[in-house]
């Protein structure tokens, strides 16, 4: 099938089954899928600069389907959302900021390409030991099947988390969806402004990093974290579609496409969760980062962009 | 309780083939109706292809999904 837009020939099952792939990760994680989507666009024969400003687009739609499912199962934090949004979209100016004199400097490209490479196994290996932790306590107290049922959250982090919980700098705001009484706005924004620059920096919607951000230092409740991360991504990839369209790097077409497959996927996702406890979901997430990390060092070696 | 979970398994297979129809039914018609506008847009208008590039994906995750609720629930009105 032709798609004028991009100028590429593409075969729309394909489209539709890496859409499907991406929707159940982001449906499961609450993760964008781009460091999985962009590459995979490449692969099919679209270009660098539609890869990514088309898969932000089916970011968008996704993430809709999957946030309003999330919402009817009780999983999304909208006052956090809405908090985090604005930190993310000011880190996400840094980033690019960064990225831009990182290019004037000329070494753009082995500097993003090392940090994400030291970020993701870094994600990696912290929540493969925090889940694995956490299971065995679990499983040693016996409350790892009421913990899926309840989605109450246990966390081997937990008293780190408790100690950033105490930071009390004004304003303290409560996020009683998310069971938390008090938290400083700042530490919020803090974590956002994180998020939002490795989003900028790193591209996509680095749900790899929010996500396990939301759990480990703000304390928020694993399932809650996907849902609130996917509503928080609507935001922000809806931020990065309008720019991208107008820079003329999205595809509506091939986005639309891949959103047949992705929506399907995405509802498969967020049903799954309800029968996972957080450790486990955070165990099954410990892969995904890798998975970026690899690309990115077969990048660096072969000196072929994906 | 297994009855309650294969029934809730079986509505939410029923719900998404709907689903599935009515996404792949709306991507052919953008394509067969919007098509070669959307190709002039991008090369001519970014500002407002930017603007439908969003109204159409949003429309097709809000949309659709809406359709599929009403659907779903008057199916099963006829069901039983």
């Amino acid at each position: 099938m032709f798609f004028p837009i991009s100028n590429s020939h593409i075969n729309p099952l394909d489209l539709v089954v890496v859409g499907f792939v991406i929707g159940i990760l982001g449906g499961f994680f609450g993760v964008g899928g781009s460091f999985i989507a962009g590459p995979a666009l490449r692969l099919l024969g679209v270009d660098w600069n539609y890869a990514v400003g088309t898969d932000l687009a089916h970011i968008v739609g996704k993430s809709i389907v999957a946030a309003r499912k999330h919402r009817t199962l009780g999983n999304v934090d909208l006052k956090l959302g809405m908090i985090m949004a604005l930190g993310t979209i000011g880190g996400a100016e840094g980033g690019a900021q960064l990225i831009q004199a990182l290019k004037r400097a000329g070494n753009v490209n082995t500097v993003v390409s090392w940090v994400a490479i030291v970020v993701y196994i870094t994600i990696s290996v912290f929540m493969l030991w925090e889940s694995h932790k956490t299971l065995k306590l679990t499983r040693r107290t016996g409350s790892d099947a009421k913990a899926a049922a309840s989605k109450a959250d246990h966390s081997a982090f937990g008293s780190v988390t408790k100690k950033i919980q105490r930071i009390r700098i004004w304003p303290m705001v409560s996020l009683p969806t998310s069971g938390i009484k008090e938290i400083s706005l700042w530490t919020i924004l803090v974590v956002a402004v994180i998020g939002g620059f490795f989003s900028g920096f790193l591209g996509g919607g680095a749900g790899y990093i929010r996500m396990p951000s939301l759990v480990y230092i703000l304390g928020i409740p694993t399932h809650l974290a996907v849902g609130t991360d996917l509503f928080e991504i609507v935001i922000s990839a809806s931020y990065g579609t309008f720019t991208h369209a107008i820079k003329g790097n999205v595809d509506i077409l091939i986005a639309l496409v891949m959103h047949t497959g992705a929506v399907i996927g995405a509802q498969i996702g967020v049903v799954a969760t309800q029968y996972f406890a957080g450790p486990k979901i955070r165990l099954a997430f410990v892969p995904l980062p890798l998975i970026g990390a690899v690309i990115v060092i077969y990048t660096l070696v072969t000196g072929h962009k994906l | 309780m297994k009855q309650d979970a294969a029934k809730s398994l079986r509505v939410f297979a029923a719900e998404l083939a709907i689903y599935a129809v009515l996404v792949t039914g709306y991507f052919f018609l953008v394509l067969h109706l919007l098509g070669n506008w959307l190709y002039r847009l991008e090369t001519q208008h970014r500002i407002l292809y930017a603007f439908a590039c969003i109204l159409l994906i949003a429309g097709q995750a809000v949309v659709l999904d809406a359709v599929t609720t009403v659907l779903f629930r008057l199916l099963r009105r006829r069901w039983r």
